[in-house]
């Protein structure tokens, strides 16, 4: 088996399964439980095989150019795969756990509302975690990153119509969206500091012979912090903890291997994968160190308080993985590697047999005497009465949150009287008219305003992406905020470089047609049902295909891989000139409140307690 | 009122709706409703729906469609109109359209607040009051325990936050409100509310938006005995916190004043249950379900009319089991066997009510029905301490040195038995089995040697205590002579693997534990020669060469274990294997039965591996329906073996013996059914609510569940505790209230359940439905508000079947009842 043979094999397997578990019929509980595990198994098989021919050929990494998509100066968007021990190690515990846990969901989950949705959103899952393990540059990795960002917002919110489940899985989804950030602007550093897009075996074979990285610049350092902001929100870490207990809701065995092994692990690999990146950079393997350490001490500390089975796991799963940060920080990659397989395996079980924690602590209780007031005096214990309710509160993390994000974005939002949707249309025909006379007509730009024009137009981009996100009625206005915003990052970025017209239509193309589809559905749904976005409404109990389509509109709006706008999006980024991080930092921004947006308006429309009460429908804190 | 007083007042109101659930380890079945149970059913359900919100019936569709499947039958939809003088409604039943969209009135007032707010207190609250209580009720999860500086949950919240890190409050003012004693709620609910007018429509709605903790603490408030480490809490202490925590959000909300409700100009509602008006659609619905339960009550009482052939032989052998509805298709398929076979029902603590302690346990259990105070105490002695620990649940395990090693080494022995787990499931630690309750082969310490415990119980019984239970027992079912040489007393239990409801599947008399401890108790006793002796004076005569042996019915793993077999005479060794290998091919026949609800179960094997597979189900991690438990439950049937023997109830019926001839005046009676109502009638009652609306009134699924503090389950981490039952658990139930039949005269049986009023509330308002059957007249009689109307059965028709278990193999659904062919003996 060649390498390209088994690469293209173990990527289309789940790519297959996912495609063809979409149109199993529902009823049919076994086949799709079956294309599950199967995939899973033939992977292991794979992974199994290969492996030992791998390691009798030597060990080394293999990569390859799959794909070309885009190609202009500069310039080419390309899908790229690497196999070396981080990706087999990688790949065995995944297909391990998948293939256990599909199995044990399969009786796990008879006869449960939504199987197949559960299996397609496994699979598609398992695509994801597919393509970052085995991508060869920032570009597929980041493909498989939002795929993995998507499934799990999808799994958390598997109960959708309660509202915790919701709730909980934009919370995720928002964090997962703060870690994109990290990646984004990564990815539009390396682009300027190559001057190419390049491969991770590129990048760790010239990473020394680079002017910039190897000076004091400083743009390497920031490069590595980026990528630690992706790698901790993943993966739980300090300050973005608290999600990984709130993910907990969907299937107990959903939770077990996503959130106790596989997706949480994802950050531990980021920094694996680009660890000859910033390997000589002392400042941040400190930093890594300490946040590491740091991470494990209070994740640990939070763990030992806990009432809860689950979210006990969660936060020592946290506290270890803070450790594995440690580890590689040191350069320790194998015992990281071991530490990662073990911890993954071992918050599974856990997880998976926590019901019968009742059982067992009640059993062992029986055996102990009572304890009301065993309270004795040690320094050790009075150190943990003294903190307790510092971890109750999880050190407020969680409010971390509220406080740095959504109440700064509710006030900008809510704030500003005068932006609302009417004012904002017209200055929008304004913007857009007046924007592309002076494109056609740049004779009349002085130097200096040509480049302040970009800025403008970003922060106002900027602007329209919060009032789509603090919208609190209407569902159309909410959507056209966000195409708008698409247009005037477009606009913006015209007057930045002259680039051909082609990257805009890339870039919008998806856009507008998403946008299009979605007004049309809103349109139509307002005819018969109450939409607006002052609470969760719930109609998928009523239109869950209307709702299947609107999930994708929301998709394609928020940049998602399935429209050319996903490309766009990078490519409009690479002509970002490397001195403007206000303007590429201000449409990254917008990018991801964006995609806030997009997936707050489909959960207000379509997830969450059904509006109308005619039948069984649970209360909102439950 | 002042204040004051209507704090008080509405406290108690509180306190009735809750949900009245035990924490897990001591779940038991009861009626989710039991709050309305005052009013007649159907009344009642109406006022719950309309105050609550609860959906209170299946939906009109359903009903509809039971209709147009035949489960309702037309002439007895007929018939049910008619008597309600409700024939005009007809076409609304079949055609009409009804919004069934619930506007339940609690929540009204605090809903209308948040829309003026424009804020969603509850979201704020929740989760930190849900994180605060639950640590300090929590039984042993968490590792670090709740800081248990001073008695009373407020006052050591009070030492927590005066003199330690962190603060659960964010803002000044509800800090200062907790540290300042002289702080009531009354004070709190004037911050909030602005006037007194509010202060019942506001608790009702705060407490209401998360029924599942204020139930939960009002249930520990009121009995601090049902936690091992107990906690001292009420119910104003826990709505004290949480207004706290309201005015905390809403002062950091909005930074500035902000409007409490009064200010909002909103109206309080009045909470007054017996004004509550009748609803159409609620109307139609109660006809409609009148209809479903007597299409099915009709052909049951149409197969008990049927002339039964009394065989008055001498019995081989006889087993006394349980009154559970799970024992009812074992003693069947025992009595089909060998048909000389006798088999009694009476409730599984077989009359014994004790505590019971076992080796090296600290802490005793009850194991008799839950109201009963016990006097006594049985101790076990063995030579095995039944403690496990699992590394996977030590608290080392989520620590940052040991578990660094532990992940390291221990991690990947996890995915070894991650994979046994789901390739090859067999008992393990993590799995409650039945017999892990008392050790096989321990003693236990049955007859009172002068011994007491400090809190004054007796350890074992006097010989006239043994005695007056034997009698008791005895009498009740009507077995007072012919006693065979071997009597099986058959207690049952259940195993299962992963299951944070697993007491709600042992046996419900014995206060969800099995029964093992009092089958042996009362086998000890009835096999006393001095207690039989004593027992001749009151006319019972147990010749010497019968020999009582106790049993364990495994009602998951359909297996049995037999106790004290060294103490069966040789004579009658030969009799016991004789026996055991029927209970096996019995057992292997009960196995086959169940698993046609079993719907991923491979029905191709021979009856052994099907059996083997059942087996399997007890072990599986995987497995979220080890058993169906009580799923299906509908009948209750008081009367001699003889009255129903012949039908296929499919384990349907709670079967409980009892000879009408011996006991003229109801005296045993009484007994029976002071027990059957709250019994049986809660665990059907838990059935239908937790069917009708598994939302609400039930658990949901139970696949997310997580478990809080060892007490009870919640979704995710910041959820309420969900009562009731789990959607897995119900989801084969049909929601029929119980019907119970009754051998005896009316006029008996009127008096004996007049004579508690407890019971009587039950029946008269028909909560659980009563029919008597006249063994002099051969009549029916069905209870209707409150008296005895003749009942003709409508549609008489029953089939009669050959071999029943062919005939089911296949349909996963419930099966009419129907008579089964007798075999020659």
């Amino acid at each position: 088996m060649s390498t390209v043979q088994f690469i293209h094999a173990y990527i289309g397997l789940p790519l297959f399964g996912f495609l063809l578990s979409l149109i199993v019929q529902r009823t049919k509980e076994k086949l799709l439980s079956v294309i599950s595990y199967s995939t899973a198994a033939v992977q292991l098989l794979l992974v199994l095989i290969y492996g030992i021919s791998w390691l009798n050929m030597g060990s080394n990494p293999a990569q390859f150019k799959e794909l070309s998509v885009y190609k202009a100066v500069n310039y080419e968007f390309f899908i790229d795969f690497l196999v070396d021990k981080l990706t087999l190690i990688f790949a065995l515990l995944g297909s391990t756990l998948t293939f256990l846990i599909t199995i044990y969901s399969r009786y796990y989950l008879h006869r449960e509302e939504g199987y197949k949705r559960f299996f397609n959103t496994i699979l598609f899952f398992n695509l994801g975690y597919t393509l970052i393990i085995f991508s060869g540059n920032m570009e597929t990795l980041f493909i498989g990153w939002e795929i993995l960002g998507v499934s799990s917002f999808l799994l958390i919110a598997f109960y959708r119509e309660r509202l915790l489940p919701v709730k909980n899985a934009l919370k995720v989804f928002s964090v997962y969206r703060i870690g994109d950030i990290g990646i984004i602007l990564a990815m539009w550093l390396l682009h300027h500091l190559w001057h190419s897009n390049i491969t991770f075996m590129e990048m760790n074979a010239t990473v020394k012979l680079n002017a910039q990285l190897a000076g004091a610049s400083g743009i390497g350092l920031i490069t590595a912090f980026l990528f630690y902001i992706s790698a901790a929100a993943k993966s739980a870490q300090l300050p973005f903890s608290s999600w990984l207990p709130r993910a907990m809701e969907g299937p107990t065995p959903s939770s077990a291997i996503f959130y106790g092994s596989m997706s949480v692990h994802i950050g531990a690999f980021l920094l694996l994968r680009t660890m000859h990146f910033w390997e000589n950079q002392l400042i941040f393997k400190v930093f890594l160190v300490f946040s590491g350490l740091l991470t494990a001490f209070i994740a640990s500390a939070i763990s030992r308080v806990q009432s809860s089975i689950k979210s006990q796991i969660a936060y020592a799963s946290i506290a270890q993985i803070g450790l594995i940060f440690v580890e590689i920080a040191f350069g320790l990659e194998n015992l990281a590697l071991i530490h990662i397989l073990g911890n993954a395996f071992l918050r599974t079980y856990q997880l998976l047999i926590s019901p019968s924690i009742v059982s067992h602590k009640i059993r062992e209780q029986l055996y102990q005497n009572a304890q009301t007031t065993a309270q004795n005096s040690s320094v050790w214990q009075l150190l943990q009465q003294r903190i307790y309710i510092l971890n109750l509160k999880e050190w407020n993390l969680d409010d971390l949150l509220f406080k740095f994000l959504w109440n700064p974005l509710k006030k900008i939002g809510r704030g500003w009287k005068i932006l609302n949707f009417k004012f904002v249309f017209w200055v929008m025909t304004f913007v857009l008219g007046v924007g592309l006379l002076l494109r056609i007509n740049e004779s009349l730009l002085t130097p200096e305003l040509r480049f302040k024009l970009p800025f403008f137009f970003a922060f106002w981009g900027f602007l329209i992406a919060v009032k789509a996100f603090t919208e609190r009625d209407s569902v159309r206005k909410s959507l056209t905020l966000i195409m708008f915003n698409h247009v005037s990052i477009s606009i913006a970025l015209s007057f930045n470089e002259h680039f051909d017209h082609a990257h805009h239509i890339w870039y919008l193309s998806g856009v507008i047609v998403a946008w299009l589809i979605g007004y049309w559905i809103l349109t139509l749904m307002r005819k018969k049902e109450w939409v607006s976005l002052d609470n969760f409404y719930g109609h998928i109990y009523e239109y869950p295909k209307t709702g299947f389509v609107f999930l994708l509109v929301c998709l394609s709006l928020a940049g998602f891989p399935i429209t050319p706008s996903f490309i766009g999006e990078d490519l409009i980024f690479s002509h970002i000139h490397l001195s403007q991080i206000g303007l590429a930092f201000f449409t990254a921004f917008s990018l991801i409140i964006n995609g806030l947006a997009t997936m707050r308006i489909y959960a207000r429309v379509f997830l969450g307690p059904h509006i109308k009460t005619y039948h069984q429908i649970a209360k909102r804190s439950s | 009122m002042n204040e004051k007083e209507i704090v008080s007042h509405t406290l108690h109101v509180l306190q009735h709706y809750l949900p009245s659930q035990a924490p897990l380890k001591d779940f038991i079945h009861h009626n989710t409703l039991h709050a309305f149970q005052e009013f007649p059913f159907h009344q009642g359900l109406n006022v719950a729906q309309q105050l609550f919100g609860y959906q209170s019936y299946m939906s009109l569709s359903f009903y509809r469609e039971q209709y147009y499947l035949g489960n309702i039958s037309e002439q007895i939809l007929n018939h049910v109109l008619a008597q309600n003088g409700k024939e005009a409604l007809r076409t609304a039943l079949l055609n009409g359209e009804f919004d069934e969209a619930t506007s339940p009135l609690v929540g009204t007032l605090r809903s209308a607040w948040k829309q003026e707010l424009g804020f969603d207190l509850d979201t704020r609250v929740h989760p930190i009051l849900f994180r605060v209580v639950s640590s300090y009720l929590d039984q042993g999860i968490s590792i670090w325990k709740y800081p248990y500086l001073a008695a009373g949950f407020l006052e050591n919240l009070r030492h927590l936050e005066s003199k330690h890190f962190g603060s659960i409050f964010h803002t000044k003012r509800a800090k200062e409100l907790l540290l300042n004693p002289d702080i009531q709620l009354p004070d709190l609910l004037l911050i909030l509310t602005g006037s007194k007018t509010y202060f019942e429509s506001y608790i009702l709605d705060q407490q209401f938006a998360h029924p599942g903790y204020s139930g939960m603490v009002n249930h520990i408030a009121e009995r601090p005995n049902v936690l091992i480490e107990q906690r001292n809490i009420s119910l104003t202490e826990f709505i004290f916190l949480e207004c706290l925590l309201e005015i905390d959000a809403l002062d950091q909300h909005f930074s500035k004043k902000w409007p409490n409700v009064s200010a909002c100009q909103l109206a309080p509602y009045q909470f007054e249950p017996a004004s509550i008006e009748e609803s159409e659609m609620l109307l139609v619905k109660s006809l409609w379900q009148e209809a479903y339960e007597w299409t099915y009550y009709d052909k049951v009482l149409a197969g008990l009319q049927h002339k039964h052939t009394t065989k008055s032989m001498q019995p081989m052998a006889q087993g006394i089991f349980c009154i559970d509805d799970r024992e009812c298709s074992i003693r069947r398929h025992i009595e089909s066997l060998h048909p000389s076979f006798a088999t009694f029902g009476t409730p599984g603590h077989f009359h014994i009510e004790t505590y019971f302690q076992p080796e090296g346990s600290k802490q005793r259990t009850k194991i008799c029905p839950a109201p009963v105070e016990p006097k006594h105490l049985i101790l076990e002695k063995s030579a095995h301490k039944q403690a496990q620990k699992d590394l996977h649940f030590a608290p080392g395990a989520y620590g940052l040195l040991f578990g660094w090693i532990l992940t390291h080494t221990y991690g990947f022995w996890s995915a070894f038995k991650l994979a046994l787990s789901i390739f090859k499931p067999s008992m393990n630690q993590m799995a409650v089995s039945a017999n892990k309750h008392m050790h096989p082969d321990a003693t236990l310490s049955i007859e009172y040697q002068g011994n007491q415990t400090e809190d004054g119980l007796k350890i074992g019984f006097s010989l006239e205590e043994m005695t007056r239970i034997v009698a008791a027992l005895f009498k009740s079912i009507g077995l007072t002579k012919d006693f065979a040489p071997l009597v099986y007393i058959v207690a049952h239990g259940s195993s299962s693997a992963n299951n944070t409801h697993y007491a709600g599947y042992d046996c419900g008399a014995c206060s969800g534990r099995p029964g093992s401890v009092n089958a042996r108790a009362f086998a000890f006793m009835a096999n006393h020669l001095l207690v039989r002796e004593a027992l001749k004076e009151q006319g019972i005569y147990i010749s010497e060469q019968t020999h009582f042996v106790p049993v364990l019915h495994d009602t998951c793993r359909d297996e049995f274990t037999y106790f004290d077999l060294s103490q069966v005479p040789n004579t009658l060794t030969e009799a016991l294997q004789a026996d055991q290998a029927l209970f096996n091919q019995a057992l292997d026949a009960n196995a086959v039965e169940r698993s046609r609800r079993f719907i991923t179960l491979d029905k191709s094997d021979n009856r052994g591996q099907q059996h083997d597979k059942v087996k399997l189900r007890s072990v599986s991690l995987f497995e979220p329906r080890p058993e169906l438990n009580h799923a299906t439950n509908s009948l209750c049937i008081v009367g001699r073996r003889d009255f129903s023997r012949n039908l296929f109830l499919d384990r349907r019926a709670f079967l409980n013996s009892y000879d009408f001839s011996q006991d003229p005046n109801g005296e045993s009676l009484v007994g029976i059914l002071n027990a059957v109502a709250p019994v049986c009638g809660g665990i059907n009652l838990e059935y239908y609510f937790s069917k009708v609306d598994n939302q609400q009134l039930g658990a949901g699924t139970k696949l997310p569940h997580n478990v809080m503090g060892l007490i009870g389950v919640a979704n995710g981490i910041d959820g309420d505790l969900r009562t009731g039952l789990p959607s897995q658990m119900i989801e084969v139930h049909d929601p029929y209230r119980l019907l119970v039949i009754v051998e005896q005269q009316p006029d008996v049986v009127l008096k004996t359940i007049q004579s508690n009023p407890a019971t009587w509330e039950w029946f008269k308002n028909e909560w659980v439905r009563l029919v008597c059957f006249d063994p002099v007249q051969h009549a029916f009689y069905y209870l209707q508000k409150g008296e005895f109307q003749p009942y003709a059965v409508i549609e008489a028709y029953l089939p009669l079947v050959d071999d029943v278990l062919s005939l089911i193999a296949d349909t996963p659904e419930n099966f009419p009842i129907v008579e089964l062919k007798q075999k020659a003996s």
